[in-house]
């Protein structure tokens, strides 16, 4: 069996495993599981399903490079959720104020600026706590993670609160003032910007001495220091560079697609999209189809379940098979002898 | 009992309410930590464990089945974590998040399922001696203790009996060095992967208990993502407490009584936004690993283990 063959069929066996077994689940619920995938497909891909499709991509795109500069490092930055949160309702907040007292370009530009920054303050907490205290990073950026979400929703609640309606939201944007659509589509430019991105982060790590360096760390900080890693530092730059692509997730998110934010809301991109980010074995550019995949089922299924008579949470459901089989071939594979493992050590061989 | 006694009873119980399903918890993943397994997906379980709790209860009218469906839940979904990453050497923080994720969207999923159109809710649990009160004639003010659910007393004897177990057996001394010196275990020949794969079971056990107190004494009922990071916390304090029992139950009462007070003060003058209360112990733990630094952890922990492999040495 080829490499190229081996390696196709392990990021596609989890995910047709997991469609099997969630099927399994929807024939014990009492529906009907081929109904469910046609209307997902249905939903997803027709009509203007297919330009939602790659609406819901442009966050989603930004999440999982968010998460791949910090895996690759090796750095368990799990604060996204948080992270995301904060900017949009950073952004949210701000955007009807500066759209509306300066030229659009600038604004945006302003708005983009002001979402990294909150994204990279929020990183650089766990950052600074790993590279100058020894704190293990995993329970830091998990606990930022909930003070960020607490401050996203005292900001939504009291300083950006929309006075005129009664429930706890921000101003609603104008649509006039919103992203632009990309030429006779109904899919915003956030989703260019996104593929711009990958294009730009997949060379950065893959062809400039940044990413070589990312990579030492993620194999080994201490042959990363000895070969001349300034580690505390590139720690610093990679979760401040993870926070900000998450937060330029919840910009364009914000700008492009949903206009406001409320309170207590969270569409939980970032745990979804992470087992498709290691399906792609972290490649930037390896990720595009994975999280088509994910953006066209969330897509098509979060009708496609109500049309069911199911809850949407079946998507968690189905994501977490997908991580688990993707595990569990991964864990065989690299015992059984059907080739090398294809995954860096992020995901067997346990971290530091 | 008086009006002073009803108030005291009505905040003790506010205070168990938010404390003991997050010592539950963390005894559990005290346990795993301490025998090398870091489990980020603590917030699954303890959903899977109310939910199963609660459905349990309802059907029954049991607290005490409702605790153990609870458990064997916590138990069933945390048997995950030992399958992928103790027995097979997955990355931990990995299959937490997928543990995470299936426990909430299952749970969520079989709410809607069984009980979204009726949304029941269950009554007051019994306290622990309710018939013996005429009898004891017990002083009034200890009427309000005595008419917790008896849970509230097994968390504590749990708590003891876990810290005896890691600090004074035999048995716990091999989960400790299973944490931090896999090899060593390895060496004398005992079994780092059984070892390991009892105490995530045994984490699963308590937080499955955690979700379902949560469920059936505190709330009354079951909702979807009814713990808003309760399981994340338990980790955090876990991290706190290193392994200290003691710590552990005081950083729990502290959490249980600020919560309580928060919400005391939110029916006077003086209210304290919901959010601040809820993300204050997160700001506290990172404020004090500011302070105290990372000197935590087992060196072994979250490091796949097995028999002669390299990985067993720790590094």
């Amino acid at each position: 069996m080829s490499a190229a063959i081996d390696l196709l069929l392990r990021t596609i066996a989890p995910i047709l495993l997991a469609l099997v077994a969630g099927g399994a689940i929807l024939v014990a619920l009492g529906a009907d599981p081929f109904a469910f995938y046609a209307d997902v497909l249905r939903l997803g891909l027709e009509g203007s399903g297919w330009q939602q499709t790659l609406t819901a991509m442009a966050p989603l795109l930004l999440i999982a490079l968010g998460l791949i500069v910090a895996f690759r490092a090796q750095l368990w930055n799990l604060g996204y959720t948080g992270t995301y949160l904060l900017a949009a309702a950073v952004v949210a907040g701000v955007a009807p104020d500066l759209l509306a007292v300066m030229p659009f370009g600038l604004a945006l530009l302003l708005l983009l600026v002001i979402s990294i920054a909150s994204g990279a303050a929020v990183a650089i907490v766990p950052a600074w706590l790993k590279a100058t205290r020894g704190v293990n990073e995993v329970v830091t950026s998990l606990a930022m993670s909930f003070v960020a979400i607490g401050v996203a929703n005292l900001l939504v609640r009291g300083v950006f609160q929309d006075p005129t309606v009664s429930v706890p939201q921000t101003r609603v944007l104008d649509l006039g003032l919103m992203l632009p659509y990309l030429p006779s589509t109904r899919v915003h430019i956030g989703f260019a910007f996104a593929l711009a991105a990958v294009l730009i982060l997949h060379v950065v790590l893959t062809r400039t001495s940044f990413g070589l360096r990312i990579d030492m760390l993620g194999a080994s900080p201490r042959a990363a220091a000895h070969a001349g890693v300034d580690v505390r530092r590139l720690t610093f730059a990679v979760f401040a560079l993870s926070g900000a692509l998450v937060a330029l997730a919840a910009a364009v998110d914000m700008l492009g697609l949903w206009g406001y934010m409320r309170a207590d809301w969270n569409p939980g991109y970032g745990d979804k999209i992470l087992p498709f980010v290691f399906l792609a074995r972290l490649s930037p550019l390896g990720s595009i189809p994975l999280v088509g995949f994910y953006a066209l089922f969330a897509t098509g299924g979060t009708i496609a379940a109500q049309r069911a008579g199911i809850s949407v949470d079946i998507l968690s459901v189905y994501v977490a098979l997908v991580l688990f089989f993707m595990v569990l071939i991964e864990a065989l594979g690299s015992r059984l002898p059907f080739g090398r493992s294809y995954l860096r050590r992020g995901l067997i061989g346990g971290w530091r | 009992m008086t009006i002073g006694d009803a108030a005291i009873a009505a905040f003790l119980v506010a205070v168990l309410s938010c404390m003991m399903p997050l010592l539950l918890a963390a005894i559990g993943e005290t346990v795993g930590e301490q025998s090398g397994v870091l489990n980020v997906g603590l917030e699954g379980v303890l959903l899977v464990g109310g939910c199963a709790a609660f459905a349990t209860t309802l059907a029954t009218g049991s607290f005490w089945l409702g605790f153990l469906s609870g458990a064997v839940a916590g138990m069933l979904l945390q048997s995950l974590m030992v399958l992928l990453a103790v027995r097979l050497g997955a990355n931990q923080i990995v299959v937490g998040i997928g543990m995470t994720l299936a426990g909430a969207g299952a749970s969520s999923m079989f709410y809607d399922w069984a009980f979204a159109s009726s949304r029941p809710r269950l009554g007051k649990p019994e306290g622990l001696l309710p018939s013996m009160f005429p009898i004891l004639d017990a002083p009034s003010a200890w009427v309000p203790i005595l008419s917790l659910h008896g849970m509230s007393y097994a968390t504590l004897v749990l708590a003891v009996l876990t810290s005896l177990w890691l600090h004074r057996t035999a048995p716990g001394l091999r989960l400790r060095v299973a944490g931090q010196k896999p090899a060593a275990l390895d060496s004398v020949g005992g079994s780092v992967v059984r070892t390991r794969s009892f105490a995530v079971l045994f984490g699963g056990v308590m937080a499955g208990l955690g979700g379902a107190y949560l469920a059936v004494i505190s709330a009354g009922t079951f909702t979807p993502g009814m713990t808003h990071g309760l399981g994340f916390l338990a980790i955090v304090a876990t991290m706190l407490a290193r392994g200290r029992m003691a710590l552990l139950v005081a950083v729990s009462l502290v959490y249980g009584l600020f919560v309580a007070t928060g919400t005391v003060l939110q029916l006077t003058s003086v209210s304290i936004p919901s959010d601040v209360i809820s993300m204050a112990p997160f700001v506290a733990v990172l404020i004090a690993l500011a302070v105290f630094g990372g000197r935590d952890s087992p060196s072994g922990r979250g490091l796949p283990s097995g028999r002669g492999s390299p990985s067993a040495s720790g590094h």
